[in-house]
């Protein structure tokens, strides 16, 4: 993959929220339109449309997405394809977008991301993120997502001797990342008390360790090198994405506080990229449970294997740390629309990137990494940024 | 909520762990696997009856439940260690939750699951509940 490189050149989020007046294609279209807008091209410059989107059959009864999008974007006639690994589908989607480009047979291309959870009872929006779990096996027995990650914060707690205490301070970090995110869901701060005291959830994790329910979307427009020099003054560049996958079932992996596809995917993505983990001036990572966010730490390199609370407790993953993780305010912070996310990290790194964060910018920030992971780690994808 | 057909033929996995065995490797899988990630085609895979028993090597309490769940709320979901290898995902019951500790020794217990669907058909499988 050397020599070819892709960039973004255009962005569009929508706020994440419970947005009751919005409709699924409602979200997509804006995002969609303020990525057009931003790139400066036009709609019909779009060669195909790749969209991220874990559940729309059971969070809103609507299937055929990729048709979907591009017809109500006005581009109906061009390739258009709907991209699913659970929570990782917008990440997937970045990546076939940026495969579209590196392959040659297009020069602009859309990567979007797109959920509408709020329009279902909770009780049938867990059983849809369930999906992203066994079902036969682990839901069948009545499992939770965060039962599951649930799971493997006590064997982190048991194995490296992590405490909640260091595990909710991820919440409390994020929560303070969000507050200046005019896109996120939470724009407040929670102290430790706060999440230690939140309602219980599947311990030792409580309310305030989970990301919520969101409805959001989210948009990136990708060009090829020869494209983005024509056309784009402030193009941010993917040099690496890499994407590793796991067992389905977490019962299957052979250590809970490792995340295999994440530590395959993060080697490979390094080595595309040309870095190493210290390189790296800030990471989007897939906090979806606060435990998340230290396994995902390990998993980058970041600190070492079973080290992520300490470091984390040490401050090393706020903004003016070694690794800023998570400036949006991650997915417990800003939301967590599923299929939404990948792209809304990219996003987050694109901001960065161009230096336009405002309050939570990285100080002279290079080098960017996103980490999406769908389900309990049986897919990770992870891209690499840079400014020119 | 899946039809009867999907629970019908996984009833002997369910009520009885049975799992498989790849003769070539020895490995055993629950829930069972028709091809041995070790082996690939050298794999010889067979049905093996796991014997029930195990020790808890994680847990948690649940107290947001999915729908079909929402009346045992709070209750305990473990990964068993089996004696055999694998680890299965199942609810520890016939005790408090705080009974619930990292290393007890279990068996595995028929229980009712839930109960689902509008016609509320009851599904049956495994649980397991603390040895003395």
């Amino acid at each position: 993959m050397t020599g070819k490189k892709v960039a973004i050149i255009g962005v569009g989020l929508t706020k994440f929220g419970e947005l009751w007046e919005k409709s699924y294609r409602d979200l997509i279209t804006e995002a969609g339109v303020k990525a057009i807008g931003d790139a400066g091209i036009d709609g019909k410059d779009v060669q195909e449309i790749f969209v991220g989107s874990m559940s729309p059959g059971l969070f809103a009864a609507q299937e055929h997405i990729g048709a979907l999008v591009a017809d109500y974007a006005g581009l109906a006639g061009i390739p258009a394809t709907r991209v699913e690994a659970a929570c990782a589908s917008g990440g997937l989607a970045l990546r076939q977008a940026y495969t579209s480009i590196i392959s040659g047979t297009k020069d602009i291309v859309v990567a979007g991301g797109v959920e509408k959870m709020t329009d279902v009872p909770t009780g049938l929006a867990m059983t849809a993120l369930m999906g992203a779990g066994d079902e036969e096996w682990e839901a069948f027995n009545g499992a939770t997502f965060p039962a599951l990650y649930a799971l493997m914060a006590r064997r982190h707690m048991l194995e490296y001797g992590t405490t909640i205490e260091q595990i909710s301070m991820v919440s409390v970090k994020n929560h303070a990342n969000a507050k200046h995110n005019e896109y996120a869901q939470f724009q407040f701060d929670v102290s430790l008390e706060d999440v230690l005291n939140s309602s219980r959830v599947a311990d030792p994790l409580r309310l305030l360790h989970c990301s919520p329910i969101s409805d959001g979307a989210a948009v990136v427009i990708l060009a090829s090198e020869k494209k983005a020099k024509e056309i784009c003054d402030n193009p941010v560049w993917i040099t690496a994405s890499a994407m590793a996958t796991d067992t389905l079932a977490l019962s299957d992996r052979k250590s809970l506080t490792q995340t295999n596809s994440a530590i395959l995917a993060a080697k490979d993505a390094y080595k595309q990229a040309g870095v190493t983990a210290k390189d790296i001036d800030f990471a989007e990572v897939h906090d979806c449970f606060a435990i998340a966010e230290i396994l995902a730490i390990e998993a980058l390199g970041f600190c070492k294997i079973g080290a992520g609370g300490k470091y984390t407790e040490d401050g090393h993953t706020k903004i003016g740390g070694e690794h800023a993780v998570n400036t949006s305010g991650g997915l417990k912070g800003k939301g967590h629309p599923v299929g939404t996310t990948g792209i809304a990290q990219a996003i987050e790194a694109t901001f960065q990137l161009r230096g336009t964060a405002g309050k939570r910018q990285v100080k002279d920030a290079e080098i960017g990494l996103t980490h999406n992971v769908g389900g309990s780690g049986a897919t990770a994808v992870i891209h690499v940024y840079r400014r020119d | 909520m899946k039809g009867l057909a999907s629970y019908w033929r996984l009833i002997p996995q369910r009520y009885n762990l049975i799992g498989t065995e790849c003769h070539h490797c020895k490995e055993k899988f629950f829930p069972p696997r028709k091809i041995c990630p070790n082996c690939r085609r050298l794999g010889e895979i067979k049905n093996y009856k796991f014997k029930g028993l195990g020790e808890i090597y994680s847990y948690t309490v649940i107290h947001a439940a999915p729908d079909g769940f929402e009346f045992q709320k709070p209750y305990a979901l473990g990964l068993i260690k089996l004696v055999e290898g694998p680890l299965v995902t199942a609810q520890i019951v016939d005790c408090k939750p705080d009974g619930v500790e990292i290393g007890k020794k279990v068996e595995m217990v028929f229980r009712k699951i839930f109960a689902g669907g509008k016609e509320g058909t009851i599904r049956y499988g495994y649980k397991f509940k603390l040895v003395d």
